[in-house]
């Protein structure tokens, strides 16, 4: 029987960026706001010192930062045909744990979604016709880029984004994306400096007449404070970024930006290595009443709470809604049912390049430095008769020159031997990668479920994962790849390697984090688990946040989106939901 | 003495076995000593904002004496020295270290038995200003009752009525660790006998109302002295030095004075209450126990007392400067390339540091101190500024003492001391290894 404790007004079930963006506006409004953490507490300075974080061995390949596959892990499959088996090693994917969650490791890439990935289904049915959709089961958001840009701002002000406005309240701006919808205001601080290789990029691009900016970061050009009083200092490009922790007050993080704000709060609490389990409701299920967490020696409580939000990663926020019974589980047999539904990925390609004339230095790098062309992302192109939707920013990006991971040769090279030696020598200063970051929509048989067989360390059902790539995405990434190597070729490098995304979908090689779907944010029941403030329509006093809301994956970075998101759920609870407790805020 | 190889099958499967074990254990062993020798050290976090201190009071008929019982046990820093890292406040607990020995601070919560619930207003009164406790018992002077001693009657009994509100704890602190006499309390009857006159505050009629309030803070509740003020033989403050600087629990609290380089001579009036309200200004970064005193006193004192404060510190006239050897000039070389390689990142060439982020060197008065104790803490153990409800940044300064040896501290030390128009004595590899000791702070391994 599971201790009961003091109830709490509102109770976060994870502590990355959207609980600590929750904390943060609802402990201002006066709410008692308790945060229940799996792992374990961490601040960047002490925990990622800059004298030893450049540790790649014990971060990159010993996992340290990343969800430990001995405590938490999922079962995968590519179709529903096969048996999904658990992963003992994670790859294509990684996931954080601890304060901060994968907020810590990102490479503080902030994206908006252009104005039509908002209304992407009826926008590309109006476009190229019904027929353009028909594979996909494409939704549309039930909010406008105009309802969410407030809240986009909100965020960049929050982390201090560097970049160059394209679209400032509908004027065009020289430098810019010129595909952005319309910011409010510009960015906080300047675009980062660029190295070389990103210098080359943009000199072809703009030469091809495409329209290169500096890809917007969390890494800062300069020293910032923020709203909350959070300071943070100019990115020294270190090049240790994706998959470290930044000890410098460089990149935006929950710790850097919102965290040390939040414990100043007499109405806050935080409690670690509190793993819950499960929502409980009332007998009639439609009201969530708190939930049951288990510490770290077995001990389960019970935490009533007036509000219950999920703010864990995408695929446990999906876990605990299935386990918790809430919402019908999807079954792609039969098209019924939302939980699980629509779970998609990021369709990663890219060209390698190596120059025998240039030096790049890639080892002064950082997480989101580089120059970017959205010219084929979206619907900024015309897609007709190509035989696909949805497209890929491309970027000539330099993150660091890490030594195990980063030591490049051209194919053709033997992967070992003196070969190899002398051309990872020669090659190492003089490498790059074009990052061609795809849309990734939605096909029936793509989906999140409970596995049958596997059963995780509290003897719950694992969760399941059943994907692969739809021919829509990979036919994109083929004609995107193609684009950047068009680039390659102007940039003048000596061995250009197309590598666009080939199927079936290998989930043991690194792609990227960006998980979504699951959870979808809809205008009515019956196509969408929560409505436009994230607040489920089956219990009205339960909101779930992250990428788990977006119906499919715009070919951006999720973090921007997910953080406007949550910012607008918080808006939404403390101005119309505490006014109004246990009702709906978008009637069914 | 030889082993004999047994003869039967069994027996040598078994010596075998037994063999591969013991290699097995000793592998096991090298390595995990090897792994802990190259550990970096994991610093403690900064200071934990006390919500005790912040949670309004409710309205009650007592709310008025209550609310200002708390901010008068906020001015009076109660809080840094009554609570240990990891303990309840006020519960004490906290090792003083005193060149005597350690002090453990007192569990001053409302419990009746373990606290001070069941002390009447005459017996607290009577801590702070004779150093008694309330069975008549000498406290010792870490206690600065010698500093308590201006605090008024009302004051007194509205910071115990806010004390007994505390939510009582039964922790009793360790008992302390003095070496004989000092471990019989009647010994304060002969240091107080030499040291210690009650002196209730007295206000300068020549000065204006703010520079009173001020020398009433600054001597008075918020103690200053008691780090800031340098020590004789006998621990006791020498007056004649008020505030110029000292040595404190392995750290250095700087010269308050109007000195330029020691001091606070460059800092305005307004500096110095950004300083206290923020735990930051243009100059310089809270760190050590300072951070503390921040985050659990001047963070939260009324605007008018912190600019008091300040306008009493900019009254002070300046510490005598000393003068200076020259440094060497192979270690000012060494000390210019480590500060390259390992101080670059935040400090920046040149040690102006990212502005508003973290402190300049150029100019900075800890690095300037006349003894480097701070320091050299600085460099070896790491620093933190206190988070503060205006700035809740903690900047950090990791620790370098896994990864510097003595002497590569010492030119460190010595070339920020030296550079930049800095002047201050050079820093010895022996003074390095006498507070990495004190620290209890690892060696650098050799790595092959």
């Amino acid at each position: 029987m599971a201790q009961v404790l003091p109830k709490v007004d509102i109770v976060l079930v994870g502590f990355g960026w959207t609980g600590a963006i929750l904390a943060q506006q609802l402990c201002d409004a006066g709410l008692r706001v308790l945060a229940l953490e799996r792992a374990s507490s961490r601040s960047t300075p002490v925990t990622w010192a800059t004298t030893f974080d450049q540790d790649e061995l014990r971060y990159m390949w010993r996992h340290h930062l990343f969800q430990n596959v001995k405590y938490s892990t999922l079962t995968f499959r590519n179709n529903v045909n096969q048996t999904a088996l658990p992963m003992r090693h994670l790859g294509s994917f990684l996931p954080g744990t601890g304060v901060g969650g994968a907020g810590i490791h990102w490479n503080g890439q902030i994206w908006r979604w252009l104005e039509t990935d908002f209304k992407l289904k009826s926008h590309n049915e109006s476009r190229y016709g019904k027929q353009a959709t028909a594979d996909l089961t494409l939704q549309d958001m039930p909010l406008s880029y105009q309802e969410l840009e407030p809240y986009y701002d909100m965020f960049d002000k929050i982390c201090g984004t560097s970049g160059q406005a394209g679209n400032l309240n509908g004027a065009k701006q020289a430098g810019g994306n010129p595909f952005e919808g319309p910011r409010s205001a510009p960015y906080p601080t300047p675009p980062l400096p660029m190295t070389y290789g990103p210098k080359l990029f943009e000199q072809a691009a703009a030469s091809m007449g495409l329209h290169p900016f500096p890809h917007p970061a969390g890494n800062l050009s300069q020293p910032y404070t923020n709203p909350l009083g959070m300071q943070l200092g100019k990115c020294t490009f270190c090049g240790f970024c994706e998959k470290f922790g930044c000890g410098n007050y460089s990149k935006s993080s929950p710790q850097t930006t919102l965290i040390p704000y939040i414990l100043t709060k007499p109405n806050f609490e935080l409690r670690t290595e509190a793993e819950v389990l499960k929502v409980e409701r009332t007998p009639d299920g439609k009201h969530a009443t708190g939930v049951t967490y288990i510490d770290t020696a077995g001990v389960q409580y019970f935490q009533p709470a007036e509000i219950v939000a999920l703010t864990a990663y995408q695929l446990h926020n999906v876990h605990l809604m299935l386990l918790s019974g809430i919402g019908q589980p999807y079954d792609p047999a039969s098209g019924q049912g939302i939980v699980g539904k629509n779970y998609c990925y990021q369709t990663m390609s890219g060209v390698d390049l190596f120059f025998d004339d240039k030096l790049l230095n890639p080892f002064i790098g950082s997480g989101a430095m580089a120059s970017v062309i959205d010219n084929y992302n979206g619907d900024n192109f015309d897609h007709s008769g190509l035989g696909f939707i949805g497209g890929a920013y491309v970027a000539g990006m330099i993150t660091g020159a890490r030594p195990i991971e980063m030591v490049r040769v051209p194919d053709g090279v033997p992967k070992w031997g003196l070969e190899w030696k002398r051309a990872g020598a020669k090659y190492f200063l003089r490498n790059m990668g074009l990052s061609v970051h795809g849309s990734s929509y939605p096909q029936a048989g793509n989906y999140l479920s409970l596995d049958p067989t596997y059963k995780d360390q509290f003897g719950r059902p694992m969760l399941r994962m059943t994907f692969d790539f739809p021919q829509n995405d990979l036919k994109m990434a083929k004609y995107c790849t193609d684009r950047a190597t068009e680039i390659a070729n102007k940039m003048g490098a000596t061995h250009i390697h197309p590598k666009p995304r080939q199927g079936p979908y290998d989930i043991t090689h690194y792609q990227t984090t960006h998980n979504v779907g699951g959870t979808m944010m809809g205008d009515n029941p019956g196509d969408s688990v929560v409505n436009k403030y994230s607040q489920s329509w089956d219990v009205p006093n339960l909101f779930v946040t992250g990428a788990g809301l977006y119906p499919q994956n715009p070919g951006y970075n999720p973090t921007g989106t997910l953080a406007a998101l949550a910012f607008m759920t918080a808006d939404a609870i403390k101005t119309k939901y505490v006014k109004a407790l246990g009702s709906p805020l978008v009637a069914a | 003495m030889t082993v004999a190889w047994p003869r039967s099958l069994w027996g040598r499967i078994l010596a075998i076995i037994l063999a591969l074990i013991f290699v097995l254990i000793l592998v096991s062993l090298v390595s995990w000593l090897w792994l802990k020798s190259t550990e970096p050290n994991v610093q403690d976090p900064p200071p934990a904002p006390l919500r005790i201190l912040t949670q309004p009071i409710p309205d009650g008929p007592n709310a008025d004496l209550l609310r200002r019982g708390r901010y008068l046990s906020i001015v009076s820093d109660c809080a840094s020295c009554h609570t240990r890292g990891g303990g309840r406040p006020f519960e004490g607990g906290l090792g003083l270290k005193t060149p005597f020995g350690i002090i453990y601070s007192a569990n001053i919560t409302g419990d009746p038995s373990a606290g001070i619930g069941d002390w009447t207003p005459a017996e607290f009164y009577g801590a702070l200003h004779d150093g008694k406790d309330d069975e008549g018992h000498h406290l010792y002077p870490a206690m600065p009752y010698n500093h308590f001693d201006m605090i008024p009657r009302a004051d007194s009994d509205a910071i115990l009525a806010y004390l007994k509100t505390v939510p009582g704890s039964s922790y009793a602190p360790p008992a302390n660790r003095l070496p004989f006499p000092l471990d019989i309390r009647i010994a304060m009857i002969g240091w107080n006998a030499i040291n210690f006159r009650p002196h209730p505050f007295k206000p300068d009629p020549a000065q204006s109302a703010i520079w009173n309030r001020g020398a009433y803070l600054v001597e008075g509740p918020e103690h200053c002295g008691a780090c800031h003020t340098p020590k004789n033989i006998l621990q006791a403050e020498e007056q004649d030095k008020a505030l110029q600087g000292s040595v404190i629990e392995d750290w250095y609290a700087p010269d308050l004075t109007g000195n330029p380089r020691t001091g606070l001579g460059r800092w305005s009036a307004g500096e110095i209450v950004e300083y206290l309200k923020t735990g930051r200004n243009s100059h310089s970064n809270s760190a050590g126990l300072m951070s503390e005193v921040v985050a659990y006193s001047t963070s939260m004192m009324s605007d008018s007392d912190l600019a008091a404060i300040a306008t009493y510190l900019k009254s002070l006239p300046p510490s005598p400067d000393t003068s200076s050897p020259a440094p060497d000039a192979a270690a000012m070389r060494t000390g210019s390339a480590i500060f390259f390689d390992e101080c670059t990142a935040c400090h920046l060439v040149g040690g102006k540091a990212q502005p508003g982020m973290f402190p300049p060197l150029p100019g900075s008065a800890v690095a300037q101190q006349r003894d480097p104790t701070g320091l050299i803490h600085l460099i070896l153990g790491g620093g933190r500024t206190a988070p503060t409800a205006a700035k809740p940044t903690f900047q950090s300064m990791p620790s370098f003492a896994w990864k510097l040896s003595n002497q590569q501290v010492a030119d460190v030390a010595t070339f920020v001391r030296n550079s930049w128009g800095n002047k201050a004595p050079p820093v010895t590899a022996h003074q390095v290894a006498s507070v990495r000791s004190e620290l209890k702070l690892q060696k650098p391994e050799l790595r092959k």
